[in-house]
C-alpha cells in the first residue's frame, strides 16, 4: 500500500497505472521501510513527489528517470552543438597549447628578466619590479617556476581573449540601450552562476583533455569586467565632450577612436585589472579540470592530505596575485594621471 | 536696416520632446500650449514657430532665460537636434536634405561651435585642442598646428600649447575653445552661453576679444545669452526668446526703445539705458534742428557720454556725424526722455 494509492483510484487510472509500470526499482528506502514494516503514521505522509506518486503507480517516472532524461537529452543535442563549437573554440585550444609550450620552452634565465622588463614598462614603477624579483627567486628555489609559468601562459591567453572579445561587446553595449538590456542578465547570470555550475556543460560538451575546456571556463568567468566597464565607461563620458566631436564633424569611428575610448580608458584598464585577478580565480578552480599550473599542486594538496604541497602552491597564487593586481593598477594610475 | 547676404535662414521651425512628436504637430499648430501638452501629452513643446534670418558678418544674438529654448533653437542650425517640422537654410541650401556625409562636411567646414562648458578633448594638449576641425577633416599635421598655432597666438595664448585643459583657468580654456573654433576657418560660428560660465571681468574681456576679432573676420556668429547687458554689447540683431517662441526680434536699440511685450519691458527695466543707448537710435532729422548745435557728436557715441560731454545740461543740443557727414541732430531734452522706461513692469512677470 502506498501513500497515494487513493488518488489514482478515485481518477480510475489504476488499469493504465498497471498497463504502463516500468520495471519496478525499489529504493534503498522502501526497502528500509519494509523491513521495518508498514507504517503509515500521519506525520510520515509524504509530499506527493515524482517517487511517492511512482510507489502508488507505476507509470509515474522517478526522480532518478528524470534527471536520466535530461541527461540522455543533452547527449542528443551533443553531437549538433559539438559540429557547431568544435570548430570555433578549437583555436582556442591551439593558443593555449601554444602558450604554455613556447613560455615552457624558453630557458627561466631569459623569461625572468623578459617579464621584469615587461612589468617595468607597464607599471614604470621599481618597488614593484623588486617585489618580482624576490618572488621569483622564491618559486624558482622551492621548484615551482614551471607551474608558476604555466598559470601565467594560461591567464595570458584568457586576459588577451576576454579584451578582443569584450571590448567590442561593450562598446556595442554602450552605443544601445536595447543591446545593452540584453547583455546584462547574461553577463549577471555568468556572475552570479557558483563557478562550479558552469564547469558542467562544458564538461559534457568537451574532452577533458582539450585545453579549450578550461579556457572557455575562464573567459566566461573572466569577461564580465572588461565587458562592463566599457559599457559604463563610455556611457560616462562628458556628454558635452561628445557633443563637441558631433559639432565638428566627426565619424562615428573619430568619434569611438579620439574621444571615447580614451576618455574612457580609466574605467576600461580597471576592468581589465579585475578580468585578470578573475582568471587567475579561475585558473585555480579550473584545475579540477586538468588545467596545469599552481592550480593542479593545490586539488593534490586537497586530494591527497598533502598540506606542505598545498600550503607552497597557494603562496604561490599569492604572490602572482599580488604581482598581477599591483602592475596593473600601477599602469591604471598611470592613465588616470594623465587624464586628471 | 542692414542689406548683407542672408546666411542662415530658420523657417517655420516646431520642435516637440518626447515619444511620438509628430501626432501632436496638428495641435500645436492650431494653438496647443506648452503647458497643456507637457500636461495632459507628457511632451514637451521646444521650439514653436521660429523665423529668423541671420546675415553674413554680423552677430545674431538669441536672448532668453534659462528654459527658452535657446540651446535647442542653436542646435538646430547644425542638426545636432532633428526639428519636428520646419526648414533650416544654410547659403540658401536646405540642410535638413543633407545626407550623413554633407551634414559631417558642413559641420567640418562651414559652422564650428563654441560651448558653455568649454567641452575640450581632456587628454589632448592646447595645441591638438585647438586643432581638432581640420584633423577631423584629415589634413596635414604640419598644416595643422602651424593654423592652430596662429589662432592661440591671436586669442593670447601663446606660450600655452604644450598645456593641458585642466592647467588652465577657465577664461583660458575658453580661449581655447574659441581657438578651436577659429580654427576650423568656418564662415559661421554658434557660440552657446559661451561666456556665461566666466567670471564678470573675465567675460568682459572675452566680448571685447570677441568684437576685437569680429572687425577683422567678419564671421556670421550666432551668440546665445541670458545675459541683456551682453546681448546688446555684441548684437547686430537681436532675437528675444521666451518658452520656445519669439517674443521680438531686430535692432537692439529699437527693441530696447520699444518693447513690445512685458517679458521684454521686464527684461529691459534693470538695464542702466544711458550706457547701452545710442545717439543714433534716438537722433531727430538734420533739418528738424530748432536750436543752434553746441557741438558734434557721432551716431555710435552712447547717451552717458552725451551726457558726460553737455556737463548734464538739459538744455544743449548736438549735431549728428556719421564717417564725417551729417546725419542729423540731438536735443538733449529728447535724451532725457529716451532714459525715461516706457512702462514699467507688470505684476507677475518678473522673474524672482
Ligand atoms: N532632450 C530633451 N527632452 C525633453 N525636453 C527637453 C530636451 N532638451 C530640452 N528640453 C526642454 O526644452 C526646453 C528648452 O531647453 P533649452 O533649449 O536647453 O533651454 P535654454 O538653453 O534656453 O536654457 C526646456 O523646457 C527643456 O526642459
Ligand atoms: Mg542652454
Amino acid at each position: 500500500m502506498a501513500t497515494y494509492d487513493f488518488l489514482f483510484n478515485a481518477l480510475g487510472l489504476r488499469e493504465w497505472c498497471n498497463a504502463h509500470a516500468g520495471e519496478k526499482i525499489t529504493g534503498l528506502a522502501a526497502l528500509l521501510k519494509k523491513t521495518k514494516g508498514e507504517s503509515n503514521a500521519w506525520h510520515e505522509t509524504p509530499f506527493p513527489s515524482l517517487n511517492a506518486l511512482n510507489d502508488a503507480c507505476g507509470a509515474i517516472p522517478r526522480s532518478g528517470d528524470f534527471t536520466r532524461m535530461l541527461e540522455t537529452g543533452f547527449l542528443n543535442i551533443r553531437g549538433g552543438l559539438k559540429l557547431v563549437l568544435d570548430p570555433l573554440t578549437q583555436p582556442l585550444s591551439w593558443m593555449l597549447d601554444g602558450a604554455l609550450t613556447l613560455f615552457g620552452a624558453i630557458p627561466w634565465f631569459i623569461l625572468v628578466p623578459l617579464l621584469l622588463i615587461a612589468a617595468l614598462l607597464v607599471s614604470r614603477s621599481v618597488q614593484i619590479v623588486i617585489f618580482m624579483i624576490i618572488s621569483f627567486a622564491i618559486l624558482l628555489f622551492v621548484d615551482h617556476f614551471e607551474m608558476t609559468v604555466e598559470t601565467l601562459s594560461i591567464i595570458s591567453v584568457c586576459t588577451v581573449i576576454c579584451v578582443v572579445v569584450g571590448l567590442p561587446i561593450g562598446i556595442a553595449m554602450s552605443k544601445s540601450d536595447r543591446v545593452q538590456n540584453a547583455i546584462i542578465p547574461v553577463l549577471d547570470m555568468l556572475q552570479t552562476l557558483p563557478t562550479f555550475v558552469y564547469l558542467i556543460p562544458l564538461i559534457f560538451l568537451f574532452s577533458i583533455t582539450e585545453p579549450k575546456l578550461y579556457g572557455i571556463a575562464i573567459i566566461l568567468y573572466a569577461i564580465v569586467p572588461v565587458v562592463r566597464l566599457t559599457n559604463l565607461g563610455i556611457r560616462l563620458v562628458d556628454r558635452d565632450v561628445k557633443e563637441a566631436a558631433d559639432a565638428f564633424g566627426m565619424s562615428d569611428m573619430q568619434k569611438l577612436l579620439g574621444v571615447e575610448i580614451p576618455l574612457a580608458l580609466p574605467n576600461i584598464m580597471a576592468g581589465v585589472n579585475q578580468t585578470i585577478m578573475m582568471s587567475l580565480a579561475m585558473v585555480v578552480i579550473a584545475s579540477l579540470v586538468s588545467a596545469p599550473g599552481l592550480g593542479e599542486r593545490v586539488l593534490q594538496g586537497i586530494n591527497n592530505n598533502e598540506l606542505g604541497v598545498g600550503f607552497i602552491a597557494g603562496f604561490g597564487i599569492v604572490l602572482i596575485a599580488i604581482i598581477l593586481d599591483r602592475v596593473t593598477k600601477a599602469a591604471l594610475s598611470r592613465v588616470n594621471a594623465a587624464h586628471h | 536696416m542692414s542689406d548683407a547676404k542672408i546666411k542662415v535662414s530658420i523657417k517655420n521651425l516646431y520642435k516637440i520632446f518626447g515619444t511620438d512628436p509628430q501626432s501632436y504637430l496638428e495641435a500645436v499648430k492650431q494653438g496647443l500650449s506648452k503647458t497643456d501638452l507637457k500636461e495632459k501629452h507628457n511632451h514637451v513643446l521646444g521650439l514653436k514657430d521660429i523665423n529668423v534670418d541671420m546675415r553674413e558678418g554680423e552677430i545674431t544674438v538669441i536672448m532668453g532665460l534659462s528654459g527658452s529654448g535657446k540651446s535647442t533653437l542653436i542646435r538646430h542650425l547644425n542638426r545636432l537636434i532633428e526639428p519636428t517640422d520646419g526648414q533650416i537654410l544654410v547659403d540658401g541650401e536646405d540642410v535638413l536634405a543633407y545626407n550623413d556625409d554633407k551634414l559631417r562636411k558642413l559641420r567640418q567646414s562651414r559652422m564650428s561651435m563654441v560651448f558653455q562648458k568649454f567641452a575640450l578633448l581632456p587628454h589632448r594638449t592646447v595645441l591638438d585642442n585647438a586643432g581638432m576641425a581640420p584633423r577631423v577633416r584629415g589634413e596635414q599635421k604640419a598644416t595643422i598646428d602651424q593654423e592652430a598655432r596662429k589662432w592661440l597666438d591671436r586669442v593670447g595664448l601663446k606660450g600655452f600649447e604644450n598645456s593641458y585643459p585642466h592647467q588652465l583657468s577657465g577664461g583660458m580654456q575658453q580661449r581655447v575653445g574659441l581657438a578651436r573654433a577659429l580654427t576650423s576657418n568656418a564662415p559661421i560660428m554658434l557660440m552657446d552661453e559661451a561666456f556665461s560660465a566666466l567670471d564678470p571681468l573675465i567675460r568682459t574681456s572675452m566680448q571685447d576679444l570677441l568684437l576685437e576679432l569680429q572687425t577683422d573676420l567678419h564671421k556670421t556668429i550666432i551668440f546665445i545669452t541670458h545675459d541683456l547687458d551682453e546681448a546688446l554689447k555684441l548684437a547686430d540683431h537681436l532675437v528675444i526668446l521666451k518658452d520656445g517662441y519669439v517674443v521680438q526680434q531686430g535692432e537692439p536699440q529699437h527693441i530696447l526703445l520699444n518693447p513690445n511685450d512685458p517679458y521684454i519691458e521686464d527684461f529691459v527695466a534693470d538695464i542702466n539705458r544711458a550706457r547701452v543707448l545710442r545717439v543714433g537710435s534716438i537722433m531727430t532729422d538734420a533739418d528738424h534742428a530748432t536750436n543752434e548745435p553746441d557741438g558734434v557728436v557721432q551716431t555710435r557715441d552712447t547717451l552717458e557720454s552725451v551726457i558726460a560731454l553737455a556737463g548734464g545740461d538739459t538744455n544743449k543740443a548736438y549735431r549728428v556725424e556719421e564717417d564725417g557727414k551729417t546725419v542729423g541732430h540731438l536735443e538733449m531734452r529728447d535724451l532725457v526722455r529716451a532714459l525715461v522706461r516706457p512702462h514699467a513692469p507688470v505684476d507677475g512677470v518678473r522673474a524672482s
